[in-house]
């Protein structure tokens, strides 16, 4: 990627940013920005949608990394979104505050990942995928076997009911909004790196890779960690916003089905794509609300089979590729002199 | 006692989870691909065999019978529609693929039938057994279902090791391309396999249902429960799938004489202790397929 091809005239030149991305990149960091001052000019309904909405963003851009970048389709991260719930409780019963538990339990949750990682990499393919899924089963059953943490019925955060609710609403968001930033942040620094052509070059060929000196294991376990902190975060921060968690729901298979739908609609493998798709199912959620029951479930599976089959870069992926269009410069782009 | 009995529990349950297992394994070895609607599959099957039943009035082993070639064209029609499209992009637009037609399934099944979980009445098989001692017994119907893994794995075999559609099986899982240049028409093998693997998939929906309660919500433990047995098992070993359905069935039968909350968790316990420790199955090849 990086090696200009043979044709190419010597003055070749290979850059990353372009006037779109700059102008792109830029209008985002200001639009997080002022995101930042919403608790103040909406309603703490509106800052508990928004914070829904990064949650959705977090845990899209993660399976993206997983299986749009380093080829790892898992079906299994509920797994750890229940952990990152779950760790929150473990850490406000030794008095942590709940929202440095927030954080702390994303990072136990990578901790965790370490060993899970050994396990599940010695599956490829469709067995990693499921295999993922029986792994995020058996945290389930761990959880629903702890009496301390609720059994099967489930748990409420208390510490954080008794602070005003417009207070702790506000807080929640600033928090769900830090995390989010920082989370696409280290995305986007991540695939930016030369570890980001590693990756690349791992999904499209593993064998191939392995064989020009990338260092196969090490390169997916990085992003595997990752996305199971960024999965754990976004757990932490739904218990948060909603000051209760049951374990099948937090662990439910549904938000493996969310992950796949927002990437699948908003463009594997690109950056920008699973932020829109999370606004595309963000929206599609708001409209039909839990009222649709199956039929928008239905609708859901009939979409990410569609999509899969004939349009499988997605709304971005297609847009971007008949545009040659960047909004955030995670890959390279050669100019030759005479185009 | 109450051990032995566990033991003898749950090589029966193992038959059944071998039902289950044998179709994601035959279409993993000939398509390179996991089937994630695998357990909605089954649901459906054991749905159309308890509605047959009911509404025609016909024993339920009949109406599996009828419902078997209807599974078949369902595969046929999966294969045709869905899987051909996808794989030919990738492993992981049939992946992603099948886990939507899992959720449309299962959302499909649940507005037709409700949530309500249901049986299929087989009349006294059902509770009937073999007394032996005190406190082992050894129901009939267990007994059956293992018989019919048995002979279904071991047709399979003969499917394979003997005729002209096993060979061209064997050889499309080994390499699709060359098979091809040797005349043999891998769109035609595919079709076969995913309407065996269907199929099979029907029939231990079936047997679930007349062993236990049935939901549409039940697909995705079962394709979780099936998947284990591959692995367990060892890839490419149509006895170790037999074998991986006995270790998870006792592990879990096992770990309920423990204590009840440990049934499945036994079971995922074991699946990983597999994995950990041979990760090419307890009866796996490293790279054949029966």
């Amino acid at each position: 990627m990086t090696t200009a091809s043979p044709v190419a005239p010597a003055t070749a030149t290979i850059h990353r940013w372009t006037p779109v991305s700059r102008t792109a990149s830029g209008a985002l960091a200001a639009l997080l920005l002022a995101l930042a001052i919403a608790p103040f000019v909406f309603t703490p309904e509106v800052t508990a949608k928004l914070t829904t909405l990064f949650v959705l963003v977090v845990i899209a851009a993660m399976w993206n990394a997983l299986a749009g970048y380093a080829g790892l389709v898992s079906v299994g991260q509920q797994g750890f979104i229940g952990l990152g719930a779950y760790g929150v409780f473990l850490l406000v019963d030794r008095g942590v505050s709940p929202f440095v538990a927030v954080v702390l339990a994303a990072l136990l949750a990578g901790a965790v990942a370490v060993p899970t990682s050994l396990l599940a990499f010695r599956l490829t393919g469709g067995q990693f995928a499921i295999g993922m899924w029986a792994i995020a089963e058996f945290f389930r059953l761990v959880v629903v076997n702890t009496p301390s943490l609720g059994g099967g019925s489930g748990r409420s955060l208390t510490d954080l009911s008794a602070t005003d609710p417009a207070v702790r609403q506000a807080q929640v968001y600033w928090l769900a909004l830090a995390l989010m930033s920082v989370l696409l942040l280290a995305v986007f620094v991540l695939l930016r790196s030369r570890l980001g052509a590693s990756l690349e070059a791992i999904r499209d060929d593993p064998v191939g890779a392995a064989s020009v000196g990338v260092r196969v294991t090490s390169a997916k376990r990085l992003v595997f960690v990752l996305a199971a902190v960024g999965c754990a975060a976004a757990g932490g921060l739904t218990l948060a916003n909603t000051l209760r968690v049951q374990p099948d729901s937090i662990f439910g298979v549904h938000w493996s089905a969310y992950m796949i739908f927002m990437v699948v609609i908003g463009g594997l493998g690109t950056f920008e794509g699973p932020i829109i798709g999370a606004i595309v199912f963000f929206l599609v959620q708001d409209w039909f609300g839990d009222s649709g029951g199956s039929w928008y479930l239905i609708g859901l599976g009939a979409l990410a089979i569609g999509m899969t089959l004939w349009m499988p870069h997605g709304l971005w992926g297609t847009v971007a590729r008949r545009r040659d269009l960047e909004l955030l410069p995670v890959g390279y782009r050669v100019k030759t002199p005479a185009a | 006692m109450n051990w032995i009995n566990a033991i003898v529990q749950g090589v029966m349950l193992g038959g059944l989870y071998a039902l289950f297992a044998c179709g994601l394994s035959l279409m993993f070895g000939v398509m390179r691909t996991v089937n994630l609607s695998h357990g909605d599959l089954a649901v459906l099957g054991a749905f159309l065999v308890a509605t047959l039943a009911a509404t025609v009035g016909i024993s339920p082993f009949f109406a599996v019978l009828l419902v078997l070639p209807v599974m078949g064209l369902v595969g046929v029609a999966l294969q045709r529609g869905l899987l051909s499209k996808a794989l030919r992009t990738g492993e992981m637009s049939s992946m992603l693929a099948t886990f939507g037609l899992a959720i449309v399934l299962q959302n499909v099944l649940l507005e037709i039938f409700s949530a309500d979980s249901r049986s299929l009445d087989v009349g006294s098989l059902s509770t009937s057994g073999l007394q032996l001692g005190s406190s082992v017994s050894v129901p009939y119907l267990g007994v059956l279902t293992v018989v019919v893994a048995l002979a279904l794995l071991g047709g399979l075999q003969l499917l394979l090791a003997r005729t002209g559609i096993g060979r061209a099986i064997r050889a499309t899982a080994a390499d699709a391309d060359t098979a091809e240049l040797v005349g043999i028409d891998s769109r035609r093998v595919y079709a076969w396999a995913a309407a065996i693997a269907v199929a099979t998939a029907g029939l231990a929906g079936a047997f679930f249902a007349m062993r236990s309660s049935f939901s549409p919500s039940m697909g995705p433990t079962q394709l979780l429960f099936a998947f284990e047995v591959v692995v367990i098992g060892g890839l490419g070993s149509l006895w170790g799938t037999l074998a991986g359905g006995m270790v998870l069935g006792v592990a879990q039968t096992v770990g309920a004489q423990v204590d009840p909350r440990f049934s499945i968790v036994a079971g995922h316990a074991v699946f990983l202790a597999v994995l950990a420790f041979r990760p090419q199955g307890l009866f796996g090849m490293r790279r054949s397929r029966a």
